[in-house]
């Protein structure tokens, strides 16, 4: 049984369209879950009949009736090209999230991860039968330390998060086989810190200690050294920061860090900014992610899969992680425990199944190979000057923290909102109206009403002017007063703002809550 | 009449007869937005002053509750269980949190009367 | 290069606009010496054809499933994919959006999360599911470090029969978190033997085991409950939920399980999809992202992801993970299978899939020398050859089958599996394929 979505006009609003009788607007369809279009009968996929009809399931059938829908293939098809209607993509338009990296998906990239040769391997076939798999990963890391100037790699992690706790983990074991896991169990992480950082140092049995910014946005050199004491184990800073600052005074923060036993965990969710031009190597870390789906461009896929190698340090190479590829002559190997590690190594462990995000591997090599070393330099420019582009024509309408420097990502704050009536969040559902994907707000937390713009290599002037153009206009729209236009943001999109109180109050999690058996 | 006290984390305690009622306060519930989730103590957990002891949930954010005197708690406000927007609603009366008995009533001497606190919030904007 | 929209003269205008001469103006903050005049040592851009060809060129060396007799599982099995599947996925709306952290312009990817989280509600018997984790053996991890916090307890116990690499993560991630694990021995008759004690948050075991044996969970989730543990149920095989009996039905707490087998390929293992699903009353103590129903301002049905305060982005060091990405596009993919596959279709693929296994398994028991030690199974099965497994997959391999994965490959300190290898059939498995493994099979044993 399909209800009608209701339709409800919003309270006398001049330039409310009428309602229509399906809720339909137009090329907006509205489109019911599977559940209340589907039934348990139909199939949209044939099967041929087996001849063998014994059973040796021990007494273990399912009986019960599993609670699935199915729909035909060409149901099917509609229902989800319908979904799709409903969401903004980069494909779409500009997508500025900052600290996120929305960059254009070659799809050369994903035509080789479909390669049979690539797409249709199982992780446990014999190695003989994926030579060329595993030169792929040889091949990917190199790419990866040159560009990072570090002297080993984990290829396992499956995303930043997961890359985080690698590279912790590593420097863990490190701790452990100086004998000091005991003794140092402290994590300094600056309070712009991506959420990830605190929470994956946590998980490691560590406590975090809060290093505060200077008032440039930075953080200085004394902060560190005040932190700093005989129970620390690790700095974990991002750089470029969250505020898309790059940290001036890294060389010395690093070398008071290891003068003090201490590590550097490098966050490489801004690699972005700096491929092909600075190598975090060089600059004295010693453990770095690297989000495949930010920098090397494979799909967000609107929220994963992802991709993070680690890369580390002389210091920690011993510790990755199994499994590993090796190169022994011509053949690559893969060495899947411990056991079999070559001499002086020493893994930790294994974060995973099976070896990595393959899939991702070979779209971010296709993706660089594409570049070149000319064109990773070139990008990383662009998307620097792309940022700096969208600072400049901003700065005099918005207000900056910060307004020295800016790296790939520029940060506003909401003070040229002050007395506006306008929050940061209704400046960003406003921009939904405009037609475009709002920057990432409230994030970093150091900053009132954060607007943090990412523009990325991928955009023309063009597009960038017309961004500007939008945000301007607002801008001036909101000193003007005209607050509603804000308020009630956004009326053109497939829903105005979702209830999110009602959401968490009594969570609806699953189409089965609301019909008990 | 009950003494009532509070903390720089914006609790409140009231005191009768040696056991303590605390809640967050008006200007507290206020900062935080619509309450979704108030994570109550257990009965019989014991605390040590300003030690977490429950969370107060938001959409977008958690602050934990840090007990404004030591004891033992006796009562939990089931209540908020099935209404935590109580707590936008009347935090300081039918949305207390927990009670507990006293372990040191000296403790009290270290928190803020009304009039300090009034004072207090106002200068935090 | 191809992808970079600017024109030199774009570039000069911007540098002017921002009134600089020169690009590395804008690094100026970079330490002196750090910033690199010369380029990587790495090749220049190259063509899409180019491209194309080299790439082309490795993926050449591998052999893929498809190619030839297959019998691998593992872990990862070989499923078919209905065409549509991949088109939904490359769709740009869906593979080219973020995280839907704006849900009124993320609609789409938020109603397929709550259609996903509901199918595998559904599927495992639980009351909830998440939006998905990064692959079984991690959502394995989590599922301990959860049970921790539920139970306020700090040791696991692990079946024997726990895929060992799932095992592994679930050691280091304990290992490395300060907690215990009491892992049971690995012995494929006594697969399932676990208890509890006052210090266990909870028992992990797996069904089908890691040998590929079913058996009734009822009593060890009792066993479990009566110590006040948690029975943490992992399923490295999803298309057994339309043949075997929930796991939410045995007494499960929490259910984890790769989602690779629905709508993904095998990628030489990853990315893939990680399932996760509990009891409503531990909701708050779940890790990942979960999408919520709600209403919009104008009454209309939405969904938003919702209970973050969970997670890192707010919670930061209290966060229940640290996890942010997911597998997002792989739960798409697996719920848009599903969705073809519906009710009726998900227990034909899964009543195939073990008739093609019973069948192979009569076969290559019928081979002299040649035993099958799992008595009851879904579509993969482990047999015992008078000849050590890693040589007998290798020699199959020459003849062109995958013959299965050998236990020593998985359990390389158990000598007495060393002659075991662990078999799979799946619906893409056809008489030829079988009696090609059978002809093969004979002739490395016996020719």
């Amino acid at each position: 049984m399909v209800e009608m979505p209701k339709v409800i006009l919003p309270a006398a609003e001049a330039a409310a369209p009428a309602p229509t009788f399906t809720g339909n607007r137009a090329l907006q369809i509205e489109e019911p879950l599977i559940f209340e279009i589907g039934s348990a009968e139909t199939s949209g996929v044939d099967f041929e009949e087996p001849a063998e009809t014994e059973t040796r399931l021990g007494g273990l059938e399912r009986t019960d009736a599993i609670g699935l829908a199915g729909l035909s293939e060409p149901e099917t098809m509609r229902h989800y090209v319908r979904l799709s209607q409903k969401n903004y993509s980069i494909d779409t338009g500009i997508f500025p999230l900052g600290s996120c990296t929305m960059k254009h998906n070659p799809r050369l990239n994903e035509k080789m991860a479909r390669l049979p040769g690539f797409a249709d391997i199982h992780p446990l076939q014999p190695e003989k039968t994926v030579q060329g798999a595993l030169a792929l990963m040889t091949e990917l890391s190199r790419w990866l330390l040159e560009l990072t100037g570090m002297h080993a790699i984990a290829l396992s992690p499956k995303a930043g998060a997961h890359g985080e706790f690698c590279g912790m983990a590593a420097i863990k074991a490190a701790l452990e086989a100086r004998g000091e896991a005991e003794t140092r169990r402290v994590v300094l992480v600056p309070v712009s810190a991506h959420g990830t950082n605190p929470a994956t140092a946590a998980h490691l049995g560590f406590t975090v200690r809060a290093v505060e910014a200077e008032p440039d946005g930075t953080v200085s050199v004394d902060a560190v050294r005040a932190a700093l004491g005989p129970d620390v184990a690790a700095m974990m800073l991002t750089n470029p920061n969250t505020c898309g600052l790059f940290e001036p005074h890294i060389r010395e923060i690093a070398d008071a860090l290891h003068e003090a036993g201490v590590y550097l965990y490098c966050d490489g969710a801004n690699f972005n900014a700096i491929a092909g031009k600075v190598r975090p190597g060089d600059l004295g870390a010693d453990a770095m992610h690297i989000n495949l789906h930010k920098t090397f461009s494979t799909p967000h896929g609107g929220g994963g899969p992802g991709a993070g190698p680690v890369v580390l340090s002389e210091a920690l190479a011993a510790y990755a992680p199994v499994p590993f590829v090796r190169r022994e002559g011509d053949a690559f190997r893969l060495v899947e425990h411990a056991d079999d590690a070559p001499e002086g190594a020493a893994p930790f462990g294994r974060l995973a199944a099976f070896h990595g995000q393959m899939g991702m591997f070979v779209r971010a090599l296709a993706y660089m190979m594409s570049h070149g070393a000319d064109g990773i330099r070139q990008a990383s420019e662009d998307a620097v000057l792309n940022a700096n582009y969208v600072r400049a024509r901003l700065a005099d309408v918005l207000t900056q923290p910060f307004p020295e420097g800016a790296m790939h990502e520029v940060l506003f704050d909401d003070r040229f909102l002050k007395g506006t009536g306008v929050s940061t969040l209704d400046f960003a559902k406003a921009l939904i109206d405009e037609g475009f994907h709002p920057m990432t707000v409230y994030f970093p937390l150091v900053v009132s009403g954060a607007m943090l713009i990412e523009p990325t290599e991928s955009e023309s002037k063009q597009s960038l002017d017309q961004f500007i153009d939008a945000v301007r206009a607002l801008a001036l729209a909101a000193k003007a007063g005209d607050a509603v236009r804000f308020t009630e943001a956004p009326r053109f999109a497939p829903r105005s703002r979702l209830d999110e109180t009602r959401a968490a109050r009594d969570p609806v999690l699953s189409y089965r809550e609301k019909t008990p058996e | 009449m009950a003494l009532i006290k509070y903390t720089e984390d914006h609790e409140y305690i009231s005191v009768e007869n040696g056991v303590g009622t605390i809640g967050i306060t008006d200007y507290a519930q206020g900062k935080l937005g619509d309450v979704t989730f108030v994570e109550l103590p257990k009965i019989g957990e014991k605390v040590k002053q300003g030690q977490p002891i429950a969370v107060v949930e938001s959409v977008k954010a958690a602050s934990d509750i840090y007990s404004p005197v030591s004891g033992e708690v006796v009562e939990i406000n089931e209540i908020l269980n099935d209404k935590p927007e109580l707590i936008n609603q009347e935090p300081e009366a039918g949305a207390w949190i927990y009670k507990l008995t006293l372990s040191n009533t000296a403790e009290l001497d270290k928190l803020m009367d009304q009039d300090a606190y009034l004072a207090y919030a106002s200068a935090e904007g | 290069m191809r992808y970079l929209p600017h024109t030199d003269a774009d570039r000069r205008a911007m540098l002017d606009t921002n009134g600089i001469a020169d690009i590395d103006a804008l690094f100026a903050a970079v330490p002196e010496g750090a910033l690199r005049r010369e380029l990587p040592d790495l090749p220049r851009a190259q063509s899409e054809i180019a491209v194309e060809r080299a790439l082309s060129r490795l993926a050449a060396r591998n052999v893929p499933a498809s190619s030839v007799p297959f019998f691998a599982g593992a872990g990862a099995y070989k499923h078919h994919i209905p065409a549509t599947v991949d088109h939904i996925i490359q769709r740009s709306e869906f593979m080219t959006a973020y995280t839907p952290y704006q849900p009124e312009i993320a609609q789409g990817t938020l109603q397929y999360l709550f259609e996903f989280q509901s199918q595998v509600a559904a599927l495992t018997g639980m009351e909830v599911a998440n939006a998905s984790m990064y692959d079984g053996s991690t959502a394995a991890g989590e599922a301990v470090l959860m049970a921790h916090r539920v139970t306020r307890r700090s040791k696991a116990v692990v079946a024997g029969g726990v895929h060992p690499h799932y095992r592994a993560v679930i050691e280091t991630v304990s290992r490395l978190g300060g907690f215990a694990v009491d892992a049971r021995a690995v012995d494929p008759e006594t697969s399932f033997d676990a208890d509890a004690d006052k210090d266990t948050s909870c028992i992990v075991v797996q069904m089908p085991d890691a040998f590929g044996r079913v058996a009734d969970l009822s009593a060890l989730a009792e066993k479990a409950h009566e110590a006040g543990a948690l029975l943490v149920v992992v399923v490295t095989e999803a298309v057994s939920f339309g043949a075997l009996k929930s796991p939410g039905a045995m007494g499960a707490d929490i259910v984890v399980a790769e989602g690779q087998s629905i709508g993904n390929g095998l990628n030489f293992g990853g990315p893939y999809l990680g399932l996760f699903a509990t009891r409503k009353k531990f909701v708050r103590q779940m890790p990942g992202r979960l999408c919520g129903e709600t209403v919009d301002h104008d009454g209309r049905r939405g969904f938003v992801l919702t209970l973050s305060t969970r997670e890192q982005h707010i919670r930061r060091e209290k966060a229940t993970s640290n996890i942010c990405t997911n597998s997002g596009l792989c739960a798409l993919a697996f719920t848009a299978h599903l969705t073809l596959l519906g009710e009726a279709g998900l227990k034909t693929l899964a009543r195939i899939n073990h008739a093609n296994a019973v069948a192979l398994a009569k076969t290559l028991g019928s081979v002299p020398g040649v035993e099958v030690i799992t008595p009851a199974f879904f579509n993969e099965f482990t047999i015992r050859t008078p000849k050590l497994g890693a040589a007998v997959i290798d020699a199959l391999a020459d003849h062109g089958i995958i013959g299965g994965v050998p236990a020593s490959r998985l359990w390389p300190d158990e000598p007495t599996l060393a002659n075991a290898i662990v078999v799979a059939a799946t619906e893409t498995t056809t008489p030829d394929d079988i009696a090609a493994f059978r002809a093969a099979l004979e002739e490395v044993l016996h020719g």
